[in-house]
């Protein structure tokens, strides 16, 4: 034996996780824990929409941010030729005072996905945290904390962003934090659901009995082991994030001049659907392919960590 | 039941109070309804400015002003509005019934399109038409409803111009004037509420088809349903009376979630067709700082949404003979 059982505690199984190779033959759990892991991979990778889904995806992000800074024409930028169709020298054609729709589709691409990163960040966080702390304390303080969530769950979404939005938004990392803002509180209604579930499980009595704090047990214990599934039932919320955020700016509350975002483009678009489509549709099959790509992407991930509940028996 | 649905209800009231005075708060200190006035040029004499401060309570502190908005309500007064000649109850009143509906409708055409889809897609899991059926599901879920809106609207001018007549209504919620007579008057506004209950429909319909079918999909899996196929009853017995009805169950509370969001959709959808209703009101109070107008709406828009989640839990009752609230 190189080293005595007591070293298997939660950092040393983290650092064991980092370092493949490093662990002793022994330690069986690290082991059956990294085939988990391999399997939901695994699974994973046989999803072929899932996967066609993660590439295109991918291509999409690389064209919007390396495409975009290549591209010879740069976002709001007037060129010479006004209302010309999709041709070579622009492939999205140009609008009305000569902006090459490219750019422009490539800028609010860039756009859209920036406020899905941060809506997912920070809803995450603190709908996680909220959800956690509420499932796991129960009694009043659940009561309370899930009342409050409630209350941002009643109103329509769109209709407060708006209000929010028209006041406070304009540039795109105000209407993210906006959107963040009401988003937590259906993101708290799946972590408490998962934390509920988890907090009767055998190794939070054991960390209790071990004496570890409350603040403990929910940091170390709850929160990461409720990720993995809170994760998997959010993925359609950045989906519904990016058509929020382009709802948004098409009724004029979200992303203002002379910022641009697909919502918008759409928005400007939409007077001029019989004389240049190409305004029209480019925008809005950007958002199609982002949403739909994300939301293949979870139906994988679902798939990979729940295998059961696809599966016929027969 | 009636007991359930009276605590309920009692339940709900702190909740609608808090809600609205944090959106009366966050729309008052957000936004200054004096800021067209104050605007105008040449500017108004400052007697005007003091009057217009007066009627909107601007010279009260926030929680008398929000009182005295509150005490309103029991008399069935919403507040003044930036519009000296609007009243906001009107405004409310009327325009509710067209905006409820297109939601209702909405909700209806959605709900019964998602259960015979989602049955069928279940049934036949991993079939041609199961993979037709979610694709299209997955493509109206990531399809924003506004642009799905706009090609309907323009799709229906196209026909128009087509036949060469008007044949699909694309814009407003009733013709102007009025057609005479009550059938008249109603076809009209039938015929104005197609494009926008298709466009509001099919984004729900998404995403309550691919419940529906995971639902019957674990219940067509369970014991019980293979118990009823094994003891001899006919496939179609057993797909409606015992997996159909477990399936439906937890749609109902789906549904009732989801009736915020569907509002949400609606504010754009009338939007898109140019309908005066709800939408409508609440946009024009946004642009104008109308307070009392943004608060009202949203309070009616959230006793809205509690009334559906009140009679989601009743339906609960019915379609679950577990669940009896005593």
């Amino acid at each position: 034996m190189p080293e005595p059982r007591t070293s298997t505690t939660l950092t040393d199984q983290a650092q064991l996780a980092q370092t493949p190779g490093a662990a002793p033959v022994d330690r069986e759990f690290t082991v059956a824990e990294r085939s988990q892991t391999q399997l939901v991979f695994r699974r994973f990778l046989q999803h072929r929409a899932a996967m066609i889904s993660l590439v295109v995806l991918v291509l999409l992000v690389l064209l919007a941010y390396v495409g975009g800074a290549l591209w010879k024409y740069d976002v709001g930028e007037i060129t010479p030729d006004n209302s010309v169709p999709p041709s070579l020298d622009h492939p999205f054609g140009t609008d009305a005072v000569g902006k090459d729709q490219l750019a422009q589709v490539l800028g609010g691409t860039r756009i859209s996905l920036q406020v899905s990163v941060v809506v997912t960040l920070f809803a995450t966080a603190i709908g996680t945290l909220w959800g956690s702390i509420a499932g796991f304390f129960g009694g009043r303080i659940d009561t309370v904390m899930m009342r409050i969530a409630d209350l941002v769950l009643t109103l329509p979404l769109v209709a407060v962003a708006a209000m929010l939005g028209h006041n406070f938004g304009g540039t795109w990392y105000l209407i993210a934090f906006v959107i963040a803002g009401l988003y937590w509180a259906y993101v708290s209604r799946v972590a408490r659901g998962v934390v509920l579930s988890l907090r009767e499980k055998e190794y939070i009595e054991a960390a209790r009995a071990l004496g570890a704090t409350n603040t403990r047990i929910i940091l170390r214990h709850l929160v990461p082991n409720a990720l993995g599934s809170i994760l998997v039932n959010l993925t359609i919320l950045v989906a519904l994030a990016i058509l929020l955020e382009t709802a948004l700016s098409y009724l004029g509350f979200g992303v203002q001049n002379p910022d641009t975002s697909l919502g918008l483009l759409v928005s400007e678009a939409q007077t001029a659907l019989t004389t240049r489509p190409w305004l029209f549709y480019f925008p809005g099959l950007f958002i199609i392919i982002i949403a739909l790509t994300i939301n293949f992407i979870g139906d994988g991930l679902r798939d990979a960590f729940d295998p059961q509940q696809t599966k016929v028996r027969q | 039941m009636l007991a359930f649905a009276l605590r309920r209800i009692v339940i709900s009231v702190p909740i609608l109070l808090v809600a609205s005075f944090i959106v009366f708060a966050l729309a008052t200190y957000s936004a200054d309804p004096l800021g067209p006035l104050l605007a105008k040029n040449p500017p108004p004499p400052p007697s005007v400015i003091a009057a217009e401060t007066a009627r909107l309570h601007l010279d009260q502190a926030l929680v008398p002003r929000y009182l005295s908005w509150l005490g309103g309500l029991f008399r069935g007064d919403f507040g003044p509005s930036v519009v000296s000649t609007q009243v906001i109850g009107d405004q409310l009143a009327g325009r509710f019934w067209i905006t409820i509906r297109l939601v209702v409708l909405a909700m209806v055409i959605a709900l019964l399109l998602s259960v015979v889809v989602g049955v069928i897609t279940a049934v036949k899991q991993y079939s041609k038409s199961d993979y037709a059926a979610t694709f299209l599901g997955f493509l109206f879920l990531a399809m924003p409803s506004f642009w799905l809106a706009i090609l309907l609207k323009q799709g229906g001018i196209e026909f128009n111009g087509a036949v060469g007549t008007q044949a699909i209504y694309t814009i407003g919620s009733s013709s102007v004037p009025a057609p005479k007579g009550f059938w008249a008057n109603l076809v009209d506004i039938a015929g104005h509420l197609v494009l926008p209950t298709i466009a509001l429909a099919l984004i729900s319909y998404a995403a309550w088809s691919r419940f529906v079918r995971a639902s019957m999909l674990e219940t067509l899996n369970s014991d019980y349903v293979r118990l009823a196929r094994a003891k001899g009853l006919p496939r179609r017995t057993v797909m409606v009376k015992h997996a159909l009805r477990t399936a439906l169950i937890p749609l109902t509370t789906v549904t009732a979630l989801d009736i915020a969001s569907i509002i949400g959709g609606a504010v754009v959808t009338e939007r898109v067709f140019q309908w005066k209703g709800l939408g409508d009101l609440l946009l024009t109070s946004i642009q104008t700082s109308d307070v009392y107008a943004l608060t009202s709406w949203l309070l009616v828009a959230a006793v809205v949404v509690i009334v559906f989640n009140l009679i989601a839990d009743l339906l609960y009752g019915v379609l679950d003979p577990r669940i009896r609230y005593a």
